[in-house]
């Protein structure tokens, strides 16, 4: 192990063109539609996921089929927009499952183009909504899950808790191992004997879901070959891209937080006057800066297929999931009472940044991933 | 047969201008000084500086082909740690504020390292406030005469030109009477005293300035404009210090990852979790220089380039320290503490104990950390200023 980590290649860490006008159109309708008040109203309602938004969301901009080809009714785009739109959703803290069905059981999918064509078109389009239902907390590097079980005759029976953006989706894209090994399989959210309850979430705008299966018909999509390889494949891109999710977060935790003691008078100054706020914000800008290059670079590394991805998302994670919690904590605490209060919408971003901190591997655990691709053992 | 590209060359056109260069002065049978003379003349020495003076107007991101090329084929480089604030600062302010005369004069043999400069900007009672320095040039026919002490001025030892500020103006408020010379080391009233560091070593200097004479063709810019120029510099610095180009692993960071490969007896699960936290900020701020790098290559510089310095410095202290404390027995020892006078820092030529405290002053020289921090807050963030007395009254009205 006395070898230096490989040399990736360099990455386009800036944004193109077509990047900023897909930023551009999702910032525009999520201010009109995703306003921090309509989120606050929802997140108590029986509705917590804004499914209109959603469905404008994929219809006019398409983002529901992004990473889908357009052979298959998508947009053939590449993980480098699915980070912008991400970044985007995050910024709103939208209710909205693009995590879940766009990237997450996307991703997954996209092993078996053949097999999953038709779902694919069908979440393309907006049409359905899917969810990939493995724990949120678990990492890339994971083994593959062994709760849901094959019979027989073909359906499934097990248990799956934690599953994030579950209980707005139609359809649910499981791992499940039967006698010939592991699978990919899905099954209808309203099929009999699937029940899906929802828990109070400390994410109240990702909340999670728990899903118990009792003989549920389902179709296989991905089969023994190529299941563990696929799910890996999409837990990585849903980690990765997680990253500029937790960019989103931090950049408007920052953007807020220096308007408010910009504005904010004690002492008879402004309170953005005094030097150690200065500071601390100075620090988290740089953590935030630094976030953006570290989640452009996963971005990049998944959009071209790098064999540098799997350093690329562990180091996004680790550093971009720390930094949208201190970002959030910074907020609330920088904007003293108010910052408390559940009225102002800091705490939508504290509790979505430390949610996303457990989501797809602690920076801990991508730390320890690192450990291995880097040849730094214990 | 090629033809000479016209206009502004791209990277084939360098390709080219480098085979020429090669097959005029074969770098085996070439003088060094006389090649990095020649690659000056052809434009090769910084790509995106004018025709004439080292460059030929090309994109600036394109200098990595022409030194690639040149590496490749064994040709001599011009030591850029020996000439750091020569080719990091003065340069780009000769450059920007010098006259067509400066520049021939200066240029050439500052980047061929033939000419080593240092920077006279530091004062006793003028450090993070350097707009309050005192050292005086009273105008005498066509040359100023400067009377004042200089300190912390790296290099002044190897120096053959100074990059100097002083005061022209004591009735105008601090910033506004500030001019800005270039000094010559060699003039009789120069002298230049070491300073021994914690390292053991005197790589910085007291300079004492005694009626000075600096001829006002080498004033650079207006008198009285010395802290706008001065700003040229101080930007470029911290670029310099904190933007270089690394590869993965490249900074300190491989130093102790190389020492954790080769030790496992020095491991602990301590160690273990700080060094991969410190591998990955090292890796993060490798690509946030990497971003800033592609900005200024697109024409787009971003202001992530004042956070540089920042992580540069905080990196290369945890690192060096963590690197001490993983050596155990080894960290108790100490390469050597004889005063020498160094041409360059050598970061990775020396022991750990060397690199733990010559990286002290990372957070220190060219703005401290915290005056890089009110820099990012106040004009990075917009945050507004700290309430202030010094900064409309005449410098000489100021409590000192
Ligand atoms: C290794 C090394 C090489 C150097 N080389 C050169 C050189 O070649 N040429 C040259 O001109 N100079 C050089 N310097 C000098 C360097 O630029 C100054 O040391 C630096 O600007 C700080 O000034 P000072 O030492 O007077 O500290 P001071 O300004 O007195 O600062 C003391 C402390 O107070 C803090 N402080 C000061 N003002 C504020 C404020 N407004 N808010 C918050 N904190 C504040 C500082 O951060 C510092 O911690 C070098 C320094 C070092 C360490």
């Amino acid at each position: 192990m006395n070898q230096p980590s490989s040399q990736p290649a360099t990455p386009d860490l800036l944004y193109s063109d077509v990047e900023d006008d897909l930023r551009s159109a999702v910032r525009g309708l999520l201010a009109d539609r995703c306003p921090p008040t309509a989120v606050l109203a929802r997140i108590e309602s029986g509705t917590p996921y804004d499914l209109d938004l959603w469905r404008t969301l994929a219809a006019e901009i398409g983002i529901a089929g992004l990473l889908v080809p357009e052979e298959l009714g998508g947009q053939g785009a590449s993980a480098r927009e699915a980070a912008v739109v991400l970044e985007e959703l995050g910024g709103a803290v939208a209710p909205v499952p693009f995590l879940g069905s766009a990237v997450l059981a996307t991703s997954a999918l996209l092993a078996a183009p053949a097999a999953a064509g038709p779902l694919l078109k069908r979440l393309a389009s907006g049409e359905a909504t899917a969810a990939l239902a493995v724990p949120l907390p678990t990492a890339p590097g994971a083994a593959f899950p062994g709760s849901v079980r094959v019979a027989a005759d073909g359906t499934l029976s097990g248990r799956i808790t934690g599953v994030a953006d579950a209980s707005a989706a139609d359809v649910l894209v499981v791992p499940a191992v039967g006698p010939d090994g592991p699978g990919l399989y899905e099954i209808a959210a309203d099929a009999p004997g699937v029940s899906i309850d929802v828990p109070v979430s400390l994410d109240l705008t990702r909340p999670i879901a728990d899903l118990t299966l009792d003989a549920v018909a389902a179709r296989l999509l991905v089969g023994p070959d190529s299941a563990a390889d696929a799910l890996r494949a999409a837990l990585l891109a849903g980690a990765g891209l997680l990253a500029s999710e937790q960019l989103g977060i931090a950049q408007w935790c920052l953007d807020e937080t220096v308007r408010y003691l910009g504005e904010r008078h004690q002492f008879g100054r402004p309170v953005g006057s005094f030097q150690s706020l200065k500071h601390r914000l100075a620090d988290l800008w740089l953590e935030v800066v630094s976030a953006r290059a570290a989640a452009r670079n996963a971005a990049d590394a998944l959009a071209s297929g790098s064999p540098d991805a799997a350093v690329a998302v562990a180091v996004a994670q680790a550093h971009c999931a720390t930094t949208a919690v201190h970002a959030a904590e910074e907020c609330v605490q920088l904007h003293g009472g108010i910052g408390m209060t559940w009225e102002h919408p800091a705490h939508l971003y504290l509790k979505r940044a430390k949610a996303d901190e457990i989501a797809l591997g602690t920076p801990g655990r991508h730390r320890a991933a690192l450990a291995e691709l880097v040849g730094l053992p214990a | 047969m090629t033809t000479e590209p016209a206009g502004t060359p791209d990277e084939e056109g360098l390709r080219h201008r480098v085979r020429a260069l090669l097959s005029a002065h074969d770098p085996a049978s070439t003088d060094r000084l006389a090649f990095l003379r020649a690659r000056f003349d052809a434009g090769l020495a910084w790509v995106h500086y004018p025709q004439g003076l080292g460059g030929l107007g090309a994109r600036r991101s394109l200098q990595g082909v022409v030194d690639a090329e040149l590496a490749a084929a064994g040709a001599p480089e011009n030591d850029p740690r020996r000439i750091g604030i020569g080719l990091g600062m003065a340069a780009p302010t000769v450059l920007t504020f010098g006259t067509d005369e400066q520049k021939a004069r200066f240029l050439r043999p500052l980047w061929t390292g033939e000419e080593v400069w240092c920077q006279l900007f530091s004062e006793p009672g003028a450090g993070s406030d350097l707009a309050s320095l005192g050292t005086r040039a009273v105008r005498d026919g066509d040359d100023w005469v400067v009377t004042g002490q200089k300190v912390w001025t790296s290099n002044a030892h190897n120096a053959r030109w100074a990059i100097l500020i002083a005061r022209t103006d004591p009735d105008l408020p601090k910033h506004r009477g500030i001019t800005y010379f270039v000094c010559d080391m060699t003039d009789p009233g120069v002298e230049v005293r070491p300073l021994r560091q914690i390292t053991g070593e005197a790589e910085f200097n007291e300079v004492f300035l005694t009626g000075v004479r600096i001829p006002d063709a080498h004033r650079l810019g207006a008198v009285g404009d010395g802290w706008r120029v001065a700003q040229t510099t101080l930007m470029n610095e911290r670029v310099a210090i904190g933007g270089a180009s690394i590869p993965r692993e490249g900074g300190m960071i491989g130093t102790v990852a190389a020492t954790w490969r080769e030790r496992p007896e020095l491991r602990t699960p301590d160690l273990h979790d700080r060094l991969l936290r410190l591998w990955v900020d090292s890796e993060v701020s490798r690509l946030t220089a990497e971003r800033v790098r592609q900005q200024l290559a697109a024409g787009a510089p971003g202001p992530e380039g004042s956070g540089l310095k920042l992580a540069f410095a905080r990196l290369n202290q945890q690192i060096s320290g963590l690197e001490v404390e993983l050596l155990g027995e080894d960290g108790l020892r100490y390469g050597d503490w004889t005063m020498t006078r160094p041409e360059t820092v050598d970061f990775f030529g020396r022991d750990a104990g060397y690199r733990y405290l010559r990286a002290k002053g990372n957070s220190i020289e060219g703005g401290t950390s915290e005056i890089l921090r009110n820099i990012v807050s106040e004009r990075v963030l917009g945050l507004p200023s700290e309430p202030r007395t010094d900064k409309d009254a005449a410098w000489k009205d100021l409590p000192r």
